[in-house]
């Protein structure tokens, strides 16, 4: 009797250490999760902020050597491309979700191309980067900004695609029926009612993409190039920002390293203003008109 | 993402009908004349069906990008396939000069630094999840779950311009002298130590796939029913035996297919990777040695690929890395929707 008390208090004793030891441990992970993040954040502000200043919105960047000088070809650049993106990637992306939502739902055709958007979805952008090159660039003998944005967009129609469907599933379906029940053309009622609808929610799944891609280096290296001078051509090599970091991050001198630091506190404000957008967006109903 | 929100799930009317192939909506016998004449007028009728095939055209096309990249990449890598045929993947001199190719380092420079990237951060994403599921109070969730996604949004490019100039001075003088006084015996960590090499590709890539995996294992937890875990702690369990007993081993087959796609974004990760891991083609057995994985020979060499063996050799490893990456996530897609879908694990 008292050996089997003994034998319970070491087992209850154990089963109380083992909870704690998990529990600090669970504790201890995320603390280390999140230290990086933090680190990553406060070192971009940091030493971003220092180095920002009006003539990096406004300049060239300087010959080697020199001081000063900024990404201004780099920000247009990126601006150029990710319209381009935008453009091959938004409609195409948001036509493919209307499809897998309103005409596929339930067949076997859609479960298939919702699978295929989700492969297609990991596979990696340098990849990606290698077949706009061997497809665009070799047969035009020439880098070129039409062949980053090709990239870059079709980067883009597998997100767009997923997000617009799930949000359009949430459109009630008496929407729907409301307005073919009035005689509107079934075409007239997607884009009208239903898009109309998940508007927001839509919105905010392109804004994902964009961000996304807005970052990207991988599928630029070999498309669009890169350009240390004023371009606008679509027929022309062109500078991105995240093309410009890449470079400056692997430069020897410390005033690249400075410009680097700027440029990506520039795209990580991009990226975190659309990313919350998304996240206040969601949080707050997707939904316009549909309760 | 957190956009992934249950659909309303609409009760199918028996008696319904597909109208210009669209939602089914129960209509009237009567009313079919007029329908079927309002259906008829000319202009709509076209248009329904012109809108129908552009959302069906453009639905396919995510079929035709992949078919295109497959044999973009299969034409363009013709020349090595041809010539060295598998060999490519066995051999490991990578000599552009002689035109002699043999992508064995890379594959072992991918593998090795993605096993090292799972290594470091399965525990930690596995421990983060817990936390935020099992034990953390509302408010924290919210901002520490925000701050996580904010990681997977954070650019490739930045990691590596963060891991170069701020994580590989930090490993060079801090870790990496600990790592060899205390491990040096395996030969894993030896010297020379350059700061940049495979173990700073490790981490990195351990800090990047993190997010991924503790987000969709969090998703794979709280799918969990709340039965089991009550049903564990009725029995006597503390709050650990109810994670291990009613949790972790429910969600066990989600946790896999979460731990598989952070691989296959590991295995395809390349900016960071290439900017800190030295990018040399040799196989060393020290972890701090300078290494290169196929994405980032890739990205290295491309530029500078004059000829057009060299060339073929680089884009048949982009090959070889679709055709990876693709399979890796097939196999977890079908685990992670395996949980998130049908039920095996809830029953268990």
């Amino acid at each position: 009797m008292a050996s089997q008390r003994k034998i319970s208090a070491a087992n209850r004793h154990w089963r109380w250490f083992t909870n704690n030891l998990a529990s600090g441990l669970a504790v201890l992970s995320t603390i280390l999760v999140i230290a990086p993040l933090v680190a990553i954040f406060i070192d971009l502000v940091y030493k971003g902020a220092s180095s920002l200043n009006f003539s990096f919105f406004t300049k060239l960047p300087a010959p080697v050597g020199e001081t000063g000088g900024g990404m201004a070809n780099a920000i247009v650049g990126s601006g150029v491309l990710l319209v381009l993106a935008s453009a091959i990637g938004v409609p195409m992306g948001i036509a493919a979700g209307i499809y897998l939502s309103e005409y596929g739902r339930g067949t076997k055709l859609s479960n298939v191309v919702r699978f295929t958007a989700d492969v297609l979805n990991g596979v990696p952008s340098i990849v990606m980067g290698i077949s706009v090159y061997a497809l665009i660039v070799v047969p035009q003998k020439g880098f070129s900004a039409f062949a980053g944005g090709v990239a870059l967009g079709i980067m883009m129609i597998p997100t767009v695609a997923r997000t617009t469907e799930e949000m359009l599933l949430m459109v009630p379906l008496s929407i729907r029926e409301a307005a073919l029940g009035l005689g509107v053309p079934a075409w007239r009622s997607v884009l009208s009612i239903t898009l109309r609808t998940a508007m927001p929610g839509v919105i905010t799944g392109c804004m994902l993409a964009f961000a996304r891609v807005a970052g990207e280096t991988a599928p630029l290296l070999f498309t669009a190039l890169g350009n240390d001078f004023w371009s606008t051509s679509l027929r022309q090599p062109i500078e991105a920002l995240p093309l410009q970091i890449y470079v400056y991050a692997l430069g020897p001198y410390d005033e690249w390293h400075r410009l680097a630091w700027a440029g990506s506190l520039v795209l990580i404000v991009l990226i975190v203003v659309s990313v919350s957008l998304v996240r206040y967006v969601t949080t707050r109903g997707v939904l316009k008109g549909a309760t | 993402m957190n956009l992934r929100i249950q659909e309303p799930r609409a009760p199918k009317s028996e008696t319904a009908e597909p109208v210009g192939g669209l939602v089914p909506v129960a209509v009237p016998a009567p009313a079919s004349g007029i329908r079927s004449f309002l259906q008829s007028r000319g202009s709509s009728a076209a248009a329904d069906s012109t809108f129908r095939w552009l959302m069906l055209a453009s639905a396919l096309s995510i079929f035709a990008i992949v078919a295109l990249i497959a044999t973009e990449l299969v034409t363009h890598s013709e020349l090595t396939l041809s010539k060295f045929g598998l060999k490519f993947f066995f051999g490991s001199a990578w000599d552009p000069v002689n035109a002699n190719f043999g992508a064995l380092p890379f594959v072992y420079g991918t593998l090795v630094s993605s096993l090292l990237a799972l290594v470091l951060a399965v525990p930690l994403a596995v421990g983060t999840a817990i936390f935020l599921t099992e034990m953390c109070p509302k408010a924290l969730r919210g901002i520490l779950s925000f701050l996580t996604e904010l990681l997977a949004a954070i650019p490739s490019v930045v990691y590596g311009l963060w891991g170069l100039l701020i994580m590989v001075p930090l490993l060079r003088s801090y870790v990496d002298p600990i790592l060899i006084k205390l491990l040096g015996w395996t030969g894993l960590f030896a010297a020379p130590d350059f700061g940049i090499g495979m173990f700073a590709a490790g981490v990195i890539l351990a800090i990047m796939i993190l997010p991924i995996i503790s987000s969709l294992t969090r998703e794979v937890m709280t799918a969990v029913p709340h039965t089991q875990r009550e049903a564990v702690l009725a029995l006597g369990a503390t709050r650990w035996e109810m994670i291990r007993m009613g949790v972790l081993r429910n969600a066990r087959i989600g946790i896999v297919g979460s731990i598989i796609l952070g691989l296959g974004r590991a295995l395809g990760e390349t900016m960071a990777v290439a900017m800190v891991i030295g990018s040399s083609p040799t196989i060393a057995k020290s972890l701090l040695a300078p290494a290169a994985t196929m994405a980032s020979v890739i990205a290295n060499e491309f530029a500078e690929a004059s000829d057009d063996t060299y060339r073929s050799a680089l884009i048949e490893i982009g090959l070889a890395l679709f055709l990876v990456t693709i399979v890796v996530n097939i196999c977890a897609r079908l685990l992670v929707w395996a949980v998130t879908r049908g039920t095996p694990a809830r029953e268990a």
